[in-house]
């Protein structure tokens, strides 16, 4: 099968500084990849290079075919003077109403439609973030960091989403994330990534894998979160009992 | 109606019917300080134009452009937070304007006219010209408006899209600097973004959708036109600070009015 992206060797230098060095992967169609790593590992900027935004020192993105790409940058900061509303938000990709509103449908928020962009909460933000990225009925989809700002339980939520939308569209989706466990039943492959990559393979392998121990320590690894707590689709907190987290 | 008072009444309708729209993306990009910057370095313009013996107008637009092009290039090194930058730029290029200005051979120049504004000596040519330059300046927003609203919103998003950011950006500092050029003459140097801002944050409170919040800008700058003008002349209160003030006055109005989609 004919890989939708290749990444050759891609070296990144800012100010002397190495960022990313030799990284080198393939993303197949109704493939989803994970790229995992520290604050710093240079995730975004690989992510940057390969949407165009950013020029790499060396190395090549290659697509070897065209590409529609679908985008969903890490957080979406709209100045509260601009009175945007979602529909107004998603018309800026197209201007066909009855599209926007199919592609809100698609992310379970359609009801938001008139509200105001400013307003949002954070899991809601993010679903008209991917709202968006759907418009351009992608061949690949890119997510940096897709469950910014979610609580733990819209972030499953998301991901299931994510991986719905995978099974449906056939597009191949590759995305930034910074744990591995939240991410590891929406995901095919990962790549573990700290300026060069670490390791990759499944989850479960990457998991195992020594070199992935030994940058996020064993501590993270066992790290689980205990729910008392039920959330709804918006994020809301509707039974609070005992809080203890961590 | 006397005929300066007429053209006077022109020329501040043009400049505020254009300052709407582009106002409402200074407020949007936070732009407000950027230009204040170019504003005051419209004045070097002049002073370059006297020097050179070019249109005035002409070298302020080039001299404006020239300086946002170096702004832009300048913010990219991220040394120095952009407000500072803003603020050594701003007022080195005022001073340095207010110096060539002495400096210039033979030159007696109004000072005070090209801070403050002169808006009843504007003659029936810059009038024509002013309407000219807004109607070029909407024009080219109207054209640009989904890519403009795009950057806007997100940059990367919308160069991910398809849309040329840096031409896009482009498009938006000429416009800037066209303004800045024809609202010199009606509110000077030192108040040309009042005349941005202000509507816009006045139009904020009204608008739900950007559109509305341009055009209502548009309504807001022109009143404001309107009663400065008529207050100026009922008191003989300098033209260009009038306007300004009664647009001070319009916001103030407006904040008795709860902001739309805040309550959301």
């Amino acid at each position: 099968m004919q890989p939708l992206l290749n990444s050759n060797d891609i070296c990144l230098q800012i100010a002397g500084k190495t960022i990313l060095d030799h990284v080198s992967f393939q993303l197949f169609p109704r493939q989803i990849l994970t790229l995992i790593g520290p604050n710093g590992a240079g995730k975004t900027s690989l992510v940057r290079i390969i949407l165009g935004l950013l020029k790499a020192s060396s190395g090549t993105v290659a697509f070897p075919r065209p590409l529609r790409i679908g985008y969903m940058p890490q957080k979406l900061h709209i100045d509260a003077t601009l009175p945007l509303t979602v529909g107004g938000f998603l018309a800026l990709a197209d201007r066909h109403r009855k599209r926007c509103r199919d592609a809100l449908e698609r992310v379970a928020i359609s009801h938001l439609y008139d509200q105001p962009v400013s307003g949002l909460s954070g899991g809601e933000t993010q679903r008209v973030l991917l709202a968006r990225a759907l418009l351009r009925k992608p061949d690949l989809l890119v997510l940096d960091e897709p469950v910014q700002g979610v609580d733990v339980n819209g972030q499953e939520a998301l991901y299931q989403l994510i991986t719905q939308i995978r099974n449906e569209s056939g597009c191949g989706i590759l995305m930034v994330s910074h744990d591995l466990h939240l991410v590891m039943a929406a995901t095919d492959q990962v790549i573990c990534l700290n300026q060069h990559i670490c390791c990759h393979g499944t989850p479960e392998a990457v998991s195992a894998s020594p070199a992935y121990t030994e940058l996020f320590g064993v501590r993270t690894a066992l790290y689980t979160h205990h729910h008392d707590h039920q959330h709804s689709l918006h994020g809301e907190v509707e039974d609070c009992g005992d809080h203890h987290h961590g | 109606m006397a005929d300066f008072l007429l053209l006077a009444l022109l020329a501040g309708l043009g400049v505020a019917l254009v300052s709407g729209p582009l106002g409402a993306f200074v407020v949007w990009r936070r732009m407000a300080y950027f230009g204040d910057t170019l504003a005051h370095s419209a004045l070097l313009g002049v002073a370059a134009g006297l020097w050179f013996s070019i249109a005035p107008g002409i070298a302020v637009i080039v001299i404006c452009l020239l300086m946002a092009i170096g702004l832009l290039a300048l913010q990219r090194q991220q040394a120095l937070a952009t407000d500072t930058l803003l603020g050594i730029l701003s007022h080195s290029s005022l001073a340095l304007g207010l110096i060539a200005m002495y400096l210039i051979p033979g030159a007696r120049v109004d000072l005070e006219s090209l801070l403050f504004g002169d808006l009843l000596a504007v003659t029936a040519l810059e009038t024509l010209s002013i309407w000219l330059v807004a109607g070029f300046v909407l024009g080219l927003i109207y054209w640009l408006w989904t890519p403009l609203l795009s950057i806007t919103v997100h940059e990367d998003l919308a160069q991910v899209e398809g849309v040329n950011v840096g031409l896009v950006k482009t498009c938006l500092m000429l416009t800037l600097a066209l303004v800045i050029a024809i609202a010199m003459k009606v509110v000077g140097v030192l108040l040309i973004t009042a005349l941005m801002v202000i509507p816009a944050a006045t139009a904020r409170r009204f608008a739900i959708s950007p559109a509305q919040m341009a055009v209502l800008g548009s309504v807001a700058g022109m009143i404001a036109v309107c009663l400065g003008i008529a207050a100026s002349w009922w008191w003989d209160t300098p033209m260009g600070p009038s306007i300004v003030l009664s647009a001070g006055l319009l916001f103030l109005v407006s904040l008795a009015r709860r902001a739309r989609q805040q309550k959301a």
